[in-house]
C-alpha cells in the first residue's frame, strides 16, 4: 500500500498566500469575461468597475505579504516573493488602477470593446505580477509574453484608425523580434551553464572562463532583448509611433507599467544571474544609458506632438534609469545603492508620468488634439490642470519639491558611490541631460502659461470624476514623495536581490 | 518665548509664506483686494517672526549657529532637516524679510500685464520660502531643495509677466541655473561619499550636515577636492553670476517685471555668493585656496567687463543689470581673498548691492511705467519734471558708485583693500594687480552711473513727454516701498559696524578653517 502511494501523484506544496495576488487577478479576469458576456449593452460600465475593484483587492495580499515580511521561495526557486517583488507588484497594481481610471471614459465614449479591453489589461498586469517574482529564464520569458501580447492588441485598439493599426503592428513586430533575440541569448546562457534557474546561473558564471565569447554573446543578447522592452536607444524606434498611435490611456500603460516590467526583468537578470560578469554588463549599460538619455532628449526637443514628446522623454528617462546599472560591479554597497536607485526611480517615474498623461487625456477631451500648440492658454481657462501639469513636468525635469528630484538624486548617489571615473562621467552626463530635458518640458510649460489659446476658445474643461481621481492620486504621490522622500525609502531600503546569490 | 522660537522660529519663517499662499490658492481670483491683503499680512507676519528671532539672537555668540532645529528627514541617505542661523545668515535673512513686503507694497497698484494679482503674489510668497530656506538650511540636500524651489516662481514671473522677449529670457535663466545646480548636486554627492563617516545617533554614517562636513571632508584627497569645488563653483558662480556665466542676467533683468528684477537683484544673486561662504570654502578650504586666484581673475574681469558693457547700453534697465555684474565682481573679489576682512566686505557688499540695486530697479520700473520706455536717449529732465524722483535717482546712483557715507562704499572699498593682503598661501603680487584693476573699475562705475544720471536727470524734458499727464511724481505706495531702503542706505553708510559686528565672529570661523590647512 505504502509502495503504491509513493508512485501516486502528489500535489506540490504551494503556498497560496504567496500566490494570492495573481490568483485574485486571474479570478477577476474570468469574472470580467463572464459578466461582459451576459450583460446588455447598457451595463458595459461594469467591466471597468470590476477591473478596478479587482486590482485594488489584489493589493490586499500584497500588503499582508509585506507585513508578514518572510521571503517565500516557490517552485524550486523559480518564483520568489520578497520585498523587491512586492514593491513592484504594488507598483504595477496601483499603476494599472490609475490606467483603468484614465481608460473609463475614453473607452466608453469611443465605443470600443470594453469587456475585451479590460480583460487584456488584466492579463497584461497578471504577466507583470509574475515578472516581479520570476527568477528563472523560463518564467521570465512566459511572464514577458503574457504581459506583451495583450499590450500589442491594446495598442491597436482604435481599430478604424490607421495610426493605431500602425502602432499595434510596429509594436508587435519589434516585440516579437526582441523576444526572438532574447530567447537566443537565453538558449546560449542555458547551453553554457546547464540551468535556467538564475541563482544557479549566477553561481556557475563565475567559474566559466573558457567559453568567454559565448558567455558575452548570451549576456548581450538577453540585455538587448529587454532593451527593446524598455525602449533604450538604439532599440527605441517603435516607441514614438506606437505611443502616438495607440489610445492615450494605453500609451500611459505602455510608458509606465510595461516599461517598468522590462526594467524588473533586466534588474533580476543582471543582479541574480549575470552579476559575476559585471565586466560585460558595465560597459554595455554605460553605452546604452549614455546613448538613450542623450538621443532621447535631443529628439524630444524637436517634437510638436505632446504624446510623442512624452514618448521621447520616456526614452530619456529610461537612460537615467539604466545609468546606475553601469556601476553595479564597483562594490557590493554600490550594487545595492544602484538597485535601490532604480526601484525608487521607477516608482516615482510611474507616478509623475501617469499624472502627465492624465492631464494630456483631460485636455484632449476638449481640444481633440495632441499638438503642443493646442495647450496654448491653458492657464487662462484651466488653471488647475495647468498647475498639475506644471508639477508633473517639474517632477520629470527633476526639480524639487516635486518627487522627480529625489529620483535623480538617487541616480546621482548610486553613480557617485562607485567613486570611479566612468561613474562620475556618467553622472555629469545625466546632469547635462537634465538641463537639455528642461528645454522641452519648459517649452510645454511656456505654451500653457504664456501663450494664448490657439483659437480663442476659453470654455472651461469638464474633467470626469475618474480622471480627477487619477490626478489626485498621482499628484498626492508626487508631492508627498518629493517633500518627504522618507515615505518612499521606508519601503525601498529593504530591497535586495543578493540574498539569492548565497 | 525663547523656547518657542528655539524650536519653531526658523521653521515658521520658512513655511508661513506657504501657508499664506495656500490660503490665497483657495480664494477665487476676482477678490484682488483680499489677495493683496493676505500676501502683505503674511510677509509682515514672517518679518515679525524674523524680528523676534533676530532680537532673541545672542550676538555675543554670533559665530555659532543658534535656534538650531535638527530632525530626521531622509534617513536612508542621512539627510536631515537642519536649520540654524548665525552671523553670516543674519544680514541676508534681514534683507529678504525687508525686501519681500516692500515688493508687495510696491505692486499694490502696479501689477504688470496680464495682471492676475493672485498668481503673482502666490509666486512671491513661494519665492520667499525658497530664499529664507536657502539661507537657513544647514544640510546640503535641504539647501539644494530650497535653492531649486526659488527657480520655479522666478521662471514664471519672468515668463508670464515679463517684457517682449520674456519667453527667451525666462528659459535662458532657467537653463543656466539648472545646469549649475545639477553639477552642484553631483558635487554634493561626491562630497557625501568621499568624506569620512561621522557618528550619528550611535551609528557611523556619511553625512550632508554642513556643521560636520568641514571636519569630515578632510578625508578627501586634494585632487578630488579640486573637482568637487569645481562643481560647486559652477553652481554658485552661475547664480552670482560670474563672468563668463553672466549672460543670462541682463536678459532676465531686462525682461523681468519690476518686482521680479528687484527680488532677483536683491536676494537671488546672493544665494550664489552665500553658497561660496557657507558651503564651498569652509568645507573644502584647501581646494578654495587653489581656486582663489582663478576666482579673483574672473571677478576682476567681471568688474571691468560689466562696467564697459554698461557704458555701451542704451536701455536704463539693461545698464543697471550690467552694473550688477560689475558689483558682484567686487563681492567675489572679496571672497577670493579668503581673509576675514574680505569675506566681511563681501557680505556687506551683498546687502548694500541688494538695497541699492533693488532701489535702482524700482526706479527703472517706475520710470518705465510713466514713460513707457527705458531708452536713455528718449528720457531727460527728470529733475525738472519729477523733482522727487529725480533726487531719489541721484541719491541711488551716488550710493551705487560707492560714495563714502552711503552703503555702497562699504561693499566695494574693503573688498579692494582686502585684495592687498590676501590669505596665506595666495600669491600676493597677483592679488595686488587684481586690486589695481578693480580700483579702475570703480572709476568706470562712476563714469557710467553719472553719465546715466546726466542724461536721464538733467536737461529739459523731451518734447514727447513734456506735457504728458501720465508723468507724475513719486506716488504714495512708492514712498512707502522706497523709504526703508533709502533710510537703510544712509544708516549703513554711517554705521557699517551694524553688519560688520554681526558677521565678524562667524566669518572668522570660516577663515580659521582656511588658515588651518597648513598646520
Amino acid at each position: 500500500m505504502s509502495q503504491l502511494l509513493t508512485f501516486a501523484w502528489t500535489a506540490p506544496n504551494i503556498d497560496f498566500h504567496a500566490f494570492a495576488p495573481e490568483i485574485i487577478l486571474a479570478a477577476t479576469l474570468v469574472i470580467v469575461v463572464v459578466v461582459d458576456a451576459f450583460t446588455s449593452e447598457r451595463s458595459r460600465w461594469a467591466a471597468s468597475s470590476l477591473t478596478g475593484i479587482g486590482l485594488l483587492v489584489a493589493l490586499i495580499p500584497v500588503a499582508t505579504l509585506a507585513y508578514d515580511g518572510v521571503d517565500r521561495v516557490l517552485f524550486g526557486g523559480a518564483f520568489v516573493v520578497d520585498t523587491y517583488a512586492l514593491i513592484f507588484k504594488a507598483l504595477f497594481l496601483i499603476a494599472a488602477y490609475v490606467v483603468v481610471l484614465l481608460s473609463t471614459n475614453y473607452i466608453a465614449e469611443g465605443d470600443y470593446w470594453e469587456g475585451e479591453y479590460y480583460m487584456m489589461l488584466l492579463a497584461s498586469v497578471l504577466g507583470m505580477l509574475v515578472m516581479a517574482s520570476a527568477r528563472d529564464l523560463i518564467s521570465i520569458f512566459v511572464a514577458l509574453e503574457l504581459l506583451s501580447i495583450p499590450a500589442y492588441m491594446m495598442a491597436a485598439w482604435r481599430k478604424r484608425d490607421q495610426r493605431s493599426n500602425e502602432a499595434g503592428l510596429k509594436y508587435y513586430l519589434m516585440g516579437v523580434f526582441a523576444s526572438a533575440v532574447l530567447l537566443y541569448g537565453m538558449s546560449l546562457v542555458y547551453g553554457i551553464t546547464g540551468t535556467t534557474l538564475l541563482s544557479e546561473i549566477g553561481a556557475n558564471f563565475s567559474d566559466i572562463v573558457s567559453s568567454q565569447p559565448i558567455v558575452t554573446l548570451g549576456i548581450v543578447f538577453v540585455v538587448i532583448g529587454f532593451a527593446f522592452k524598455v525602449s533604450a536607444v538604439p532599440f527605441h524606434t517603435w516607441a514614438p509611433d506606437t505611443y502616438e498611435g495607440a489610445p492615450t490611456p494605453v500609451t500611459s500603460f505602455l510608458a509606465v507599467a510595461s516599461k517598468a516590467a522590462g526594467f524588473v526583468a533586466l534588474l533580476t537578470v543582471v543582479y541574480v544571474g549575470f552579476y559575476g560578469r559585471s565586466d560585460v554588463i558595465e560597459p554595455l549599460m554605460w553605452v546604452l544609458a549614455a546613448l538613450t538619455m542623450t538621443v532621447g532628449n535631443f529628439i524630444a526637443l524637436r517634437q510638436t506632438n505632446v504624446v510623442r514628446m512624452l514618448a521621447y522623454s520616456g526614452i530619456a528617462q529610461a537612460g537615467y534609469i539604466l545609468a546606475p546599472l553601469a556601476v553595479v560591479g564597483a562594490s557590493a554597497a554600490t550594487a545595492s545603492e544602484s538597485l535601490r536607485a532604480v526601484v525608487i526611480y521607477l516608482a516615482i517615474y510611474a507616478a509623475m508620468n501617469l499624472g502627465a498623461f492624465a492631464v494630456v487625456i483631460a485636455v484632449a477631451r476638449k481640444t481633440r488634439s495632441g499638438e503642443i500648440s493646442s495647450f496654448g492658454g491653458l492657464f487662462s481657462y484651466a488653471p488647475g490642470l495647468t498647475v498639475c501639469m506644471t508639477v508633473f513636468l517639474f517632477s520629470l525635469a527633476g526639480i524639487p519639491p516635486a518627487a522627480g528630484w529625489f529620483a535623480k538624486l538617487s541616480i546621482f548617489g548610486a553613480l557617485a558611490s562607485a567613486d570611479t571615473a566612468s561613474g562620475y562621467v556618467l553622472a555629469v552626463l545625466v546632469a547635462v541631460n537634465s538641463v537639455i530635458a528642461f528645454g522641452y518640458y519648459g517649452r510645454l510649460m511656456r505654451v500653457m502659461w504664456m501663450n494664448d489659446a490657439p483659437d480663442g476658445d476659453r470654455t472651461p474643461i469638464r474633467i470626469p470624476a475618474s480622471i480627477m481621481a487619477a490626478l489626485v492620486i498621482t499628484m498626492a504621490i508626487t508631492l508627498v514623495w518629493g517633500i518627504l522622500p522618507g515615505s518612499l525609502t521606508h519601503f525601498t531600503d529593504q530591497v535586495s536581490l543578493f540574498s539569492l546569490l548565497r | 518665548m525663547k523656547d518657542f522660537l528655539n524650536s519653531w522660529g526658523l521653521s515658521l519663517m520658512i513655511f508661513l509664506p506657504l501657508v499664506g499662499a495656500l490660503i490665497m490658492l483657495v480664494v477665487p481670483k476676482p477678490r484682488e483686494q483680499f489677495h493683496k491683503l493676505v500676501a502683505l499680512a503674511t510677509s509682515l507676519v514672517v518679518a515679525l517672526v524674523g524680528v523676534l528671532v533676530l532680537t532673541n539672537f545672542d550676538y555675543d555668540q554670533s559665530g555659532a549657529l543658534q535656534f538650531v532645529v535638527d530632525k530626521s528627514w531622509i534617513p536612508i541617505i542621512n539627510s536631515r532637516y537642519i536649520l540654524g542661523i548665525d552671523g553670516i545668515s543674519i544680514p541676508l535673512i534681514a534683507l529678504t524679510l525687508l525686501i519681500v513686503p516692500l515688493c508687495i507694497i510696491y505692486s499694490w497698484n502696479h501689477f504688470p500685464e496680464p495682471r492676475n494679482p493672485k498668481a503673482f503674489l502666490i509666486l512671491i510668497l513661494i519665492l520667499q520660502t525658497g530664499m529664507i530656506g536657502s539661507f537657513l538650511a544647514q544640510d546640503l540636500i535641504l539647501f539644494f531643495v530650497f535653492f531649486e524651489v526659488v527657480l520655479l516662481p522666478m521662471y514664471f514671473m519672468i515668463g508670464v509677466w515679463g517684457g517682449e522677449k520674456r519667453q527667451y529670457a525666462s528659459l535662458k535663466f532657467f537653463l543656466y541655473t539648472l545646469f549649475g545646480s545639477a553639477l552642484m548636486l553631483v558635487s554634493f554627492l561626491a562630497l557625501y561619499f568621499l568624506s569620512a563617516e561621522v557618528m550619528v545617533n550611535g551609528e557611523m554614517m556619511h553625512t550632508f550636515d554642513m556643521r560636520l562636513l568641514p571636519e569630515a571632508a578632510t578625508a578627501i584627497s586634494a585632487g578630488a577636492a579640486l573637482w568637487i569645488f569645481g562643481g560647486m563653483f559652477l553652481g554658485f558662480g552661475i547664480k552670482v553670476p560670474m563672468f563668463p556665466f553672466h549672460t543670462w542676467l541682463p536678459d532676465a533683468h531686462t525682461q523681468a517685471p519690476t518686482v521680479g528684477s528687484v527680488i532677483l537683484a536683491a536676494v537671488l544673486l546672493k544665494l550664489g555668493t552665500y553658497g561660496f561662504i557657507r558651503i564651498a570654502i569652509p568645507i573644502l578650504p584647501e581646494a578654495a585656496t587653489k581656486w582663489a586666484p582663478f576666482i579673483a581673475l574672473l571677478a576682476v574681469i567681471g568688474i571691468i567687463y560689466g562696467a564697459l558693457c554698461c557704458l555701451a547700453q542704451t536701455d536704463m534697465k539693461r545698464l543697471i543689470a550690467f552694473s550688477s555684474v560689475s558689483h558682484m565682481g567686487f563681492t567675489m573679489l572679496g571672497i577670493a581673498t579668503l581673509t576675514t576682512f574680505g569675506l566681511q566686505a563681501a557680505i556687506f557688499g551683498m546687502v548694500a548691492h541688494g538695497l541699492i540695486t533693488g532701489m535702482l530697479f524700482f526706479l527703472a520700473g517706475s520710470t518705465k511705467e510713466r514713460f513707457h520706455t527705458l531708452e536713455i536717449s528718449r528720457l531727460g529732465g527728470m529733475l525738472k519734471q519729477m523733482p522727487h524722483m529725480g533726487w531719489i535717482l541721484g541719491f541711488s546712483v551716488m550710493a551705487s558708485l560707492g560714495l563714502p557715507g552711503l552703503a555702497g562704499f562699504w561693499g566695494e572699498f574693503p573688498s579692494i583693500l582686502a585684495a592687498y593682503n590676501p590669505a596665506e598661501g595666495l600669491n600676493v603680487a597677483f592679488f595686488r594687480v587684481m586690486m589695481i584693476i578693480a580700483a579702475v573699475g570703480t572709476v568706470l562705475a562712476a563714469a557710467y552711473l553719472l553719465w546715466l544720471y546726466q542724461r536721464v536727470g538733467f536737461g529739459e524734458p523731451k518734447d514727447e513727454f513734456a506735457n504728458d499727464p501720465h508723468v507724475k511724481d513719486v506716488s504714495f505706495t512708492e514712498w512707502v516701498a522706497w523709504t526703508p531702503l533709502l533710510v537703510l542706505i544712509v544708516v549703513l553708510g554711517f554705521f557699517p559696524n551694524i553688519i560688520f559686528k554681526v558677521t565678524d565672529a562667524a566669518v572668522g570661523g570660516v577663515t580659521a578653517l582656511v588658515s588651518g590647512i597648513g598646520g
